[in-house]
């Protein structure tokens, strides 16, 4: 017993003078220190800061379009110019068609109409809007299914973007081409309101609930082809 | 019996495909191709490479003339419940890309969602699956034929026949917005069946007794593919011929085509 405590001394004793000997002065452990917290820095600010900047690229729309305006100027709410077909089909975006009734000319004295007029109702081209909710190719989303008949609001999916005066930013993922909108701003996942971000799993959140629908055999969910095509 | 009725009160979709009225004209399979913007190859004589997800058979009774027969068989997926809808493909997938949904009694297949290993393929006594082994190449201006409502597969994955499923999603769409809870049989009919110039192909819900599909799966002639492999599929043929039933499986000369159930 007394033996194997003198070799541990022993043992522990070189291990000290080792250290000892390699042991670096005060100015370079300093030098390894800051460049490690340099190091770090840089990672933490390239990862949070400069990545997701460079990831997505950010867009302006052709046209700055006030919703605030025409919401108060419409009489069906966001289903004037956002409505559903008879066939159960949704317009998505409206057509020029659509805004040529009142804009054949200028009405107010806001540039951007101005500028809507002269470049596009003149001209007969249709505006290249960039649509923030745009899902990729595989999902199927009914407008019919959850605005009529589970008698839901624009607002829980699209946020409060009928009351805004400008159009933001769209920022479109360089890698995958989806927009931020649907993919979520916060980097961590963080979820503050229902539309902040339209993934499998925030629809899956709502679906999840309906237990009566549930005909997954494989995850005892509701069927996929619910919603993908 | 019982495993057929197994799905309660949900819908059930399946097909009853006359075989004595199949002429083999191929429209079912021209419809298909169009509707679910299935790719094809330039050279499609290489039956591994190309992709049918309705594919007609010609069976023969193998006899000499004045006794030769001939029938066509169009075979889509079967879409099969097996036991409690662990049908051979659904059974097998490592990737959850292909289910089984009790609602509808279609077998789904999500093609973001495959990784293209095949197994599905194996397991499935119908060679109703096929494999994209090349990106769909279109030929000029033939994108802006495409069905908007049926996603375009990528090389390395798997597809089928989905009871065109984008019809019934439109069919419901429909009802939503005129107020209705459920859709009508004629609502929701497959590209196949509407195609067919001889009539053929019915299709609706096996579970519904309003549907022409309830009775004619009855019938004494209806018979299954590979009926003894218990895969429970959902397309009924019908044929008068025995012969043509009895090719329905592998038989021995002694036995006589299996009951439905």
């Amino acid at each position: 017993m007394s033996n194997s405590d003198d070799r541990t001394q022993t043992v522990s004793g070189k291990a000290a003078e080792a250290s000892s000997t390699n042991k670096p002065d005060g100015s370079s452990r300093g030098i390894i220190v800051l460049c490690f917290c340099i190091g770090l820095v840089v990672s933490l600010v390239f990862g949070w800061v400069v990545f997701p900047r460079l990831l997505y690229s950010r867009k302006q729309q052709p046209i700055d379009f006030n919703h605030s305006l025409h919401a108060g100027l419409v009489s069906n709410g966001c289903e004037s110019c956002h409505f559903l077909r008879d066939d159960g089909t949704y317009s998505g975006t409206p057509k020029l068609a659509q805004c040529i009734d009142c804009h054949q000319d200028v009405q107010g004295n806001s540039p951007e109409e101005a500028k809507f007029v002269e470049q596009y109702v003149k001209k007969g081209i249709e505006v290249p809007w960039l649509v923030y909710a745009r899902q990729p190719d595989c999902v199927f989303f009914s407008h019919a299914a959850h605005v009529k008949a589970a008698k839901m609001d624009c607002v829980t999916c699209h946020g409060n973007i009928g009351d805004s005066e400008h159009l933001k930013v769209y920022e479109q993922n360089r890698i995958s081409g989806y927009s931020r909108d649907v993919e979520g701003a916060s980097l961590i996942g963080f979820k503050k309101h229902t539309w902040d971000r339209m993934k499998m799993d925030d629809c899956s959140e709502c679906h999840q609930k309906q237990k009566a629908v549930m005909g997954s055999v494989q995850t005892q969910k509701e069927g996929c082809f619910v919603c993908h095509k | 019996m019982k495993a057929e009725e197994n799905h309660g009160n949900t819908k059930k979709f399946g097909m009853v495909i006359d075989l004595d009225v199949c002429t083999g004209c191929g429209s079912c399979m021209v419809a298909c191709m169009a509707e679910n913007n299935v790719p094809f190859r330039k050279d499609e004589s290489d039956k591994l490479k190309s992709i049918t997800w309705m594919r007609v058979y010609k069976l023969s009774n193998g006899k000499p003339y004045p006794e030769t027969d001939i029938c066509y068989l169009p075979r889509p997926c079967q879409h099969c419940e097996g036991h409690d809808g662990h049908s051979p493909c659904v059974s097998v997938c490592p990737a959850t890309a292909t289910d089984y949904d009790m609602q509808t009694g279609i077998v789904s297949q999500i093609y973001t969602r495959c990784f293209g290993c095949r197994y599905c393929m194996a397991a499935c006594p119908y060679h109703a699956r096929y494999f994209n082994w090349y990106d769909p190449v279109w030929p000029d201006g033939m994108e802006q034929y495409l069905n908007p409502d049926v996603s375009v597969r990528m090389r390395g994955v798997v597809e089928k026949c989905s009871f065109c499923i984008q019809r019934y999603q439109a069919a419901k769409d429909r009802a939503f917005m005129e107020g209705k809870t459920d859709i009508e049989e004629s609502d929701y009919q497959t590209a196949c069946t509407q195609a067919c110039p001889a009539g053929a192909i019915t299709f609706g819900d096996l579970n519904n007794p309003a549907h022409a599909v309830y009775k004619l799966k009855k019938q004494p002639n209806a018979f299954r593919l590979l009926e003894r492999l218990g895969t429970n599929p959902k397309i009924y043929y019908l044929s008068s011929r025995e012969w043509v039933r009895r090719a329905g499986d592998n038989y021995l000369k002694n036995e006589g085509p299996a009951k439905i159930g």
